[in-house]
Formats: structure tokens, sequence, C-alpha cells
């Protein structure tokens, strides 16, 4: 089967975002694909972000903020009030721009999500703590000290801590919203190799400042500005022959 | 004048005068220790432990006064601790919107700087004189009305310290509120929450007013439901007698409370200093 034959992931029709009064997403017509990598580009303040907390309605967290419009996920509109957003956010996984580790074990960090849906032994949480480490290229530097705190890794580990701990619940789609701008090159090379390990089995999206990491890691790349959507298509065809000039102004770097 | 010689002028001044101010208050910190030790250390006897307050002019201790203090700020920091740890909890992370939370916030506040001796009137109109009597109950009652403002203050304020990126992520894999708020936010926030227990203990070690209308005094043991001996109100009792014994007892139990409450705010600095214990 072609790709282009399949079901998207995720269909985002008709999508408005608003802060009170501001009007922070305009329209937004996209898709994404299963098992690809898309990649949000464009200046700080074009909504990224904001879109990529609409997939996991991260937004409901704060008054005054609200969505209209459709986001089909698995055939649900994922905006209805209906939808039950522990069950949600258990399909669709994030990690955030700072490494947030919580103020416990190495191990604890891992289980603490898995014990939210799945009521394991401890062969089977340690085997599954094991493998989202593994998942998450972490193992290795951490399968001694699984008992110590999570907030004594370094930057770069932390942040893949948070990978593995997203993985660990088995999402279908990984939100991750700037992983690597507070890492060091070395740490944010082990993210990208990550994220390209990742795809064989989760969709990816991704929200970089960075155009190069945009490059190195995406199948699809979607430039915003000013809340909407300027330009998506594939990474390749965005940054070589871009069709608006919009586009083109920034990625060769013109402006923002 | 040249700019940076002026700069290190202005700069040598600010720091003298809080050198003056710290010393200043150092001072009379300092001066205070040395009068209770000076004065105290002479009556710290085995006897202070377990003989009861004497008549003047008999040997005697503080043992029945030590245990009421005890008893009574334990039973105070147990009733307002739980309530109190509830209360910021809810300020902090479930109180977002609507008027209940800045409301009980803004009452938090008068409560935390009422007079203590308002409490202890406070709790002799609706207890003591319903039940006809003094007692240990009412005193740790009057004593928990102190804590709970100082623990819902820092459990509030500690809980904001937590970033809400913390929240986001426990909320990004699915946990529900609750989970969230008991197992991430109280759990960043554990080594602030302690402190401030330990703060309010040590602000209810010494304090008089509420119990002199509350707990009274008592020349011997007694149980919660009688009037209970306790350290201010005696060393109020002994200091203000003509008799030299009872000032040495007087002294003895004031370097008690002194060194007691020196002792629980260390501890709740070195608390603050190693918050990555859990």
């Amino acid at each position: 089967m072609t790709a282009e034959l399949k079901q998207p992931k995720i269909t985002v029709r008709n999508l408005n975002f608003y802060y009170g009064n501001f009007h922070a997403l305009k329209q937004i017509n996209l898709n994404i694909d299963e098992g690809k990598v898309t990649a949000f580009i464009g200046p700080s303040g074009c909504g990224k972000s904001t879109l990529l907390r609409t997939f996991n309605r991260m937004y409901g967290l704060y008054p005054k903020l609200r969505a209209e419009g459709e986001i089909n996920m698995n055939g649900r509109n994922i905006l209805d009030s209906g939808v039950d957003l522990n069950m949600l956010r258990a399909k669709v996984g994030m990690v955030f721009q700072k490494p947030t580790p919580f103020p416990m074990s190495i191990y604890d960090n891992i289980a603490f999500g898995v014990k939210l849906y799945e009521n394991l032994n401890k062969a089977d949480m340690d085997d599954r703590v094991e493998w989202a480490l593994q998942k998450a290229a972490l193992w290795g530097e951490v399968k001694d000290k699984l008992k110590q705190s999570g907030l004594g890794l370094s930057g770069g580990q932390q942040q893949r801590l948070c990978i593995a701990r997203a993985v660990s619940v088995k999402p279908e789609v990984l939100l991750l919203d700037e992983p690597t701008s507070a890492l060091d090159p070395i740490s944010t090379a082990h993210i990208e190799e990550l994220v390209h390990e990742l795809k064989q089995d989760y969709t990816i999206a991704i929200v970089t400042h960075n155009m190069q990491q945009a490059a190195r890691v995406s199948d699809y790349t979607a430039y915003m500005y000013l809340g909407e959507l300027v330009e998506v298509g594939e990474t390749d065809s965005i940054f070589t022959t871009p069709k608006k000039k919009a586009t083109e102004d920034y990625i060769t770097g013109k402006f923002g | 004048m040249n700019l940076y010689l002026r700069r290190r002028i202005v700069n040598y001044i600010s720091l003298a005068l809080s050198m003056l101010a710290m010393a200043f208050g150092l001072f009379w910190l300092l001066w205070i220790l040395y009068t209770l030790v000076k004065n105290g250390l002479g009556g710290l006897t085995p006897a202070l432990l377990y003989m009861e307050t004497p008549a003047p002019g008999s040997p005697g201790g503080l043992a029945n006064a030590i245990v009421g203090s005890l008893a009574m700020a334990g039973m105070g920091t147990l009733i307002g601790t739980p309530i109190g740890i509830l209360a910021g909890t809810y300020l902090a992370e479930f109180g977002q919107r609507g008027w209940l939370a800045p409301t009980t916030r803004f009452i938090n506040d008068i409560l935390l700087s009422a007079p203590s001796i308002v409490i202890g009137l406070f709790i002799y109109e609706v207890y003591v004189r319903q039940v006809g009597h003094f007692s240990g109950w009412a005193g740790a009652f009057a004593l928990s009305l102190l804590v709970i403002p100082v623990v819902v203050r820092t459990t509030e304020n500690m809980l904001r310290l937590v970033p809400s990126a913390m929240r986001e992520a426990a909320y990004a894999l699915g946990a529900p509120q609750w989970k969230m708020v008991l197992l991430i936010s109280l759990r960043a926030a554990k080594a602030g929450v302690v402190t401030g227990i330990l703060l309010a203990v040590a602000r209810i070690s010494g304090e008089t007013a509420p119990l002199l209308f509350t707990s009274l005094n008592n020349q011997f043991f007694s149980n919660m439901n009688q009037p209970m001996a306790n350290l201010p109100v005696v060393i109020f009792q002994y200091a203000m007698s003509p008799y030299e014994d009872w000032h040495a007892l007087a002294w003895a139990g004031s370097l008690l409370i002194g060194v007691f409450v020196l002792g629980i705010n260390i501890l709740a600095r070195t608390l603050v200093r190693n918050p990555s214990q859990h």
C-alpha cells in the first residue's frame, strides 16, 4: 500500500483557536500522516506550539482558551466535549521544551504513567521500564541506577527519560514541542536519531525553531506565520522548491 | 570624580549600611541567647525533667509543664496540619476559577495576622465556657487555629513553586488531577510543606496568650480534659513571682523553649537546603 492511499492519522479541518479575544490559529486545514514525522516551523508566536497543544487538548487546563473546528483522530473529533481526555492523552503523548522529570526515581518516572492504565506485576513492570528506556536509547546509561532520582540526570538524559515516559504508555502519536531547544548539540543529535527510530512505531509531530532540524528529521514540513498555515508539503520540496514566497523568505533566512 | 570610583564608593556605603543593619539585628538575638544561657543554665538539672512544678521554697522541676506543652503543641499540630495542607492544596491546585479561593486566601491572611490573644478568647467563648472548665483540649484547639493559617500559606506558596511544566507533563500522560496533585505536585513540594509545619510548631511552642484563656495552668500532671500545665504560662507565672527559686525555674524553662525553637528552625533550614530527598 502506498502512502498516498493511507488514511491520515490526524485530520485538522477549519481549526480556529482563541486566547480570550486573540485569534491565534486561523482556519487551519492539515493532515498528519501515520508513521511519519511532521515538523512545524515558523517564527515565535506563529501558533505552532498552540496547534500542537490542541492535539492532546492541553490548552483545556487554562481558562479562556478555546478551539473551534475539527481535529479528527481514529474517526472521532477530539474537540468534542464528550471526549475522555485521559484516554485521549493515553493515545497522544507529549514531550516538552524543558525536560520535566518527576521528583521520583528513574524507574518510578516510567512506572507512573504505566500504572495509570495497566496493573502490571513487578516482573512485567520491570520489563516495561526497560523496554521504554531502550526505546529512548537511555537504558545503557541508567540501568545500574534505576532507583536514583530522575532529577540527577543530565539535561539530555532527562529529556530522553521524558521520551521514555511518553512512550511507556504505548501511545499512537507523539507530540514533541521543541524537544531539543534546551539541549547541547550532542544531546540534540541523540534525540534526532531517536525521532528516526520512533517513527517506525509512532506518528510524530514536532515543533522546532531549528530549520536544519526540521529538514533532518521530518517527512513533512508545515510553515506557519501569524496563526495561519502558509504552506505544508514534503520536507524536501518545502526546503528546495517552496511554492510560496513567504516560505522561501523564511527558510532562506531573509526574515524570522 | 570618575564613574567607577563613584560606583565603588556607593557600593561600600550600601554594604556598610547593610552590615550595620545585620549587626543591629544579630546583637539583640545574641544578647537574648546570652541572657537565656546565663540565667537558665544553672537551673538545668535532671530534676527539671521528672519533678512537678513546686510550691515556693520546695524542690521541683518543670516535668508537668514540659509534658503539657508537648501534648498541646503536638495535638494542635495534629489537628491543624491536615486542615492546613488540604486548604493550601485547594488554593494552589484547584482554586483557579471562581470566588471561593480568593476569599479563602483573604480570610486566611487575616487569621495569619490575628493577635493570638483573640484566638484564645475565641476558644474561651466557644469551647471553655460551653464545657465549663479550662482544659488541655481547649489549649490544643487554640494552638491549632494558629497552625492552620501558617500551614495553608506555606503549602500554597510551596505548591506554586512547582513548575507548571511538571503538572502539564503529568496531564499529558493522561493522569487525572487528583493523582497529579497527590503524586507529583505535593511530592515535589514536600520539603517545603514539612518546613511550613515545623515553622508552625516553632510559632506555637512559645505562645502564652492563647493558653491563658484555654488550658490555664496546673501545678500537677493532668490529662487533656483538665487544666493543663505548659511552659509559657508557667514561665509567666514564675517570673512574675517574688520567689528566687521560681525565677530560676522560669529561666530554665525559657532556655528550654529557646533551644527547642532554635533547633526546629535549624531543622527547617536544613530541609529546605536539601530539597531533592524523596
